[in-house]
């Protein structure tokens, strides 16, 4: 699946010398990145590194301080409040902590975004949906239950659920594999392959997960200090002999 | 200028600088709620479950506290009056402090505890768990869901609480009343009206306006502002009770003068 041919080359997402900071923490230095349609992107990099604040200036949560971040032919930044929103339909954010609304069970979880943004819905329509993007996270049975009642990669499964509701066209994973064990992770890996197979979405996948990124991503951005110091495949990255990049390897696999 | 009185200038200085900015983002937040109240689509389903929250749930504390208010009243005001032979004024003595000051003022100082704590907690605890940025990546607008339906529901809860109040302490009061003396629940009613006029009614349920929409902006404002993870959940609640009782009496203080410039 990594290995994946991108056959349509059209670019969906495109940044270009962006720069963030936080008070005297300089995270985002002149980042260049571009994401093919249908691509997986894996930005790879240690905690803190501004990984999260990238993906969070793409669906409009951050505004950079500099640069350019076009989503689908639009400047993010620039976007009235109506144009983002439109926007933001076709755009899926999967949170690090899932981020479900804890009051609500599952199925009010799916349906909160479904029906705020798809108008004159019938309800055997709204059911429908629902069950399709339940069935392909495999939690058909969860529709009643409380978030507070799913383990956590149950709960990462019903975040990537809610995303899909609405049929994005990019997917955003924030730490996808964060706080799982190995199997669930191999399970959440292969779900993101899958999402990107039946819905034809393209996506960046942030993570420090070598597994994650080997099994998920086309190609490889390692960040560090900033800014992207190697982008390629898994292969290409590590094949490297950038000490920094070649400590995160060992990090990942000999420890 | 020596350095110690430079730094001390700048400190202030940039004290000074970080109040403006607070009182910008609150008036901000603030001016937003009202352009997004008339603008549709309206969260209609999320305002009347927030009324049955705030109003509803709110009942067994101000029944509670309202009678409790209305025949300690009664209780601590009849030795002074007995003394005078006055003992027949306590009626309308207890209707004009109840419906004028006591209903009013105690309804919302409940309410900024219950009410103002709860909002700043749970919109905090949503803020720090990225739900509300969720609700935003998702195209949904998080002010309109969560702030608008909750301020425009205290806003219209508390005057009904008010009310409710104002008759709870009567109750009260009659209690106490015949306890001591022969009287039908009728004549007590009569004789507690007696002096009340409209503008007194009117003025109470205007200040109990006032009174919700300070304790749900305020509450709304600190837990949308919340950081600092869990920590700042408690914050942001106790925040908003402190901020909210504070604001309250400072309204208190001045609608009380403005509307007696209508007696």
């Amino acid at each position: 699946m990594a290995e994946q041919k991108i056959n349509n080359l059209s670019r969906v997402i495109e940044v270009k010398d962006l720069y963030k900071s936080f008070n005297e923490n300089h995270v985002l230095r002149g980042v260049e990145l571009e994401l093919s349609k249908g691509e997986n992107l894996v930005v790879l990099g240690r905690s803190g590194t501004g990984k999260s604040v990238l993906i969070k200036i793409l669906s409009g949560l951050l505004k950079q301080d500099r640069g350019t971040a076009i989503v689908l032919g639009q400047e993010v930044s620039q976007l009235n409040e109506l144009s983002l929103r439109a926007l933001r339909q076709k755009i899926g954010f999967s949170f690090q902590n899932s981020a479900l609304y804890d009051s609500m069970t599952v199925k009010q979880n799916l349906e909160f975004p479904l029906i705020r943004n798809v108008r004159h819905l019938s309800r055997k329509e709204i059911n429908s949906r629902i069950e399709g993007v339940l069935d392909a996270v495999g939690l058909l049975q969860s529709l009643n239950q409380l978030p507070a009642e799913l383990s956590g990669g149950q709960r990462k499964r019903i975040g990537i659920a809610r995303t899909l509701i609405l049929q994005p066209e990019i997917m955003l994973y924030d730490e996808p594999t964060a706080g799982l064990d190995p199997i669930t992770s191999i399970e959440i890996n292969n779900l993101i392959n899958e999402v990107r197979a039946r819905f034809h979405t393209s996506s960046i996948i942030i993570t420090h997960d070598l597994t994650c990124a080997k099994t998920t991503g086309d190609r490889i951005a390692m960040l560090l200090d900033g800014q992207f110091v190697k982008t390629g495949t898994f292969d290409e990255v590590f094949a490297t002999k950038d000490p920094r990049i070649q400590s995160f390897y060992d990090y990942n696999f000999i420890n | 200028m020596d350095t110690d009185s430079k730094a001390k200038k700048y400190l202030i200085g940039r004290k000074v600088d970080r109040f403006f900015i607070k009182v910008h983002k609150a008036s901000s937040f603030t001016i937003r709620y009202f352009k997004e109240l008339v603008t549709s689509p309206h969260e209609v389903g999320e305002f009347v479950q927030q009324c049955y929250n705030i109003g509803y749930r709110s009942l067994s504390l101000i029944t509670l506290t309202s009678f409790i208010t209305g025949y300690v009243f009664t209780k601590q005001s009849r030795p002074s009056l007995s003394e005078f032979g006055a003992t027949s004024w306590i009626p309308s003595l207890v209707g004009i402090a109840m419906i004028r000051a006591l209903a009013p003022l105690v309804t919302a100082l409940i309410c900024a505890g219950k009410v103002g704590s709860s909002i700043g907690a749970e919109i905090g605890s949503m803020k720090v768990t990225e739900q509300i940025d969720a609700m935003e990546v998702s195209a949904v607008n998080p002010y309109k869901y969560l702030i608008v339906t909750r301020v425009t529901a205290s806003t219209l809860m508390i005057p009904v609480l008010m009310m409710y109040a104002g008759f709870v302490g009567l109750m009260g009061s009659f209690l106490n009343v015949s306890q001591n003396e022969l009287t039908t629940l009728t004549a007590f009613f009569h004789n507690a009206f007696e002096k009340i006029t409209m503008l007194d009614i009117v003025s109470s349920v205007i200040r109990s306006l006032a009174y919700g929409f300070t304790i749900g902006i305020v509450g709304c404002y600190k837990g949308y502002n919340t950081s600092q993870g869990t920590q700042g959940v408690g914050k942001a609640a106790n925040a908003a009770v402190v901020a909210s009782m504070f604001l309250i009496f400072i309204e208190e203080v001045i609608l009380v003068q403005v509307i007696n410039w209508f007696r």
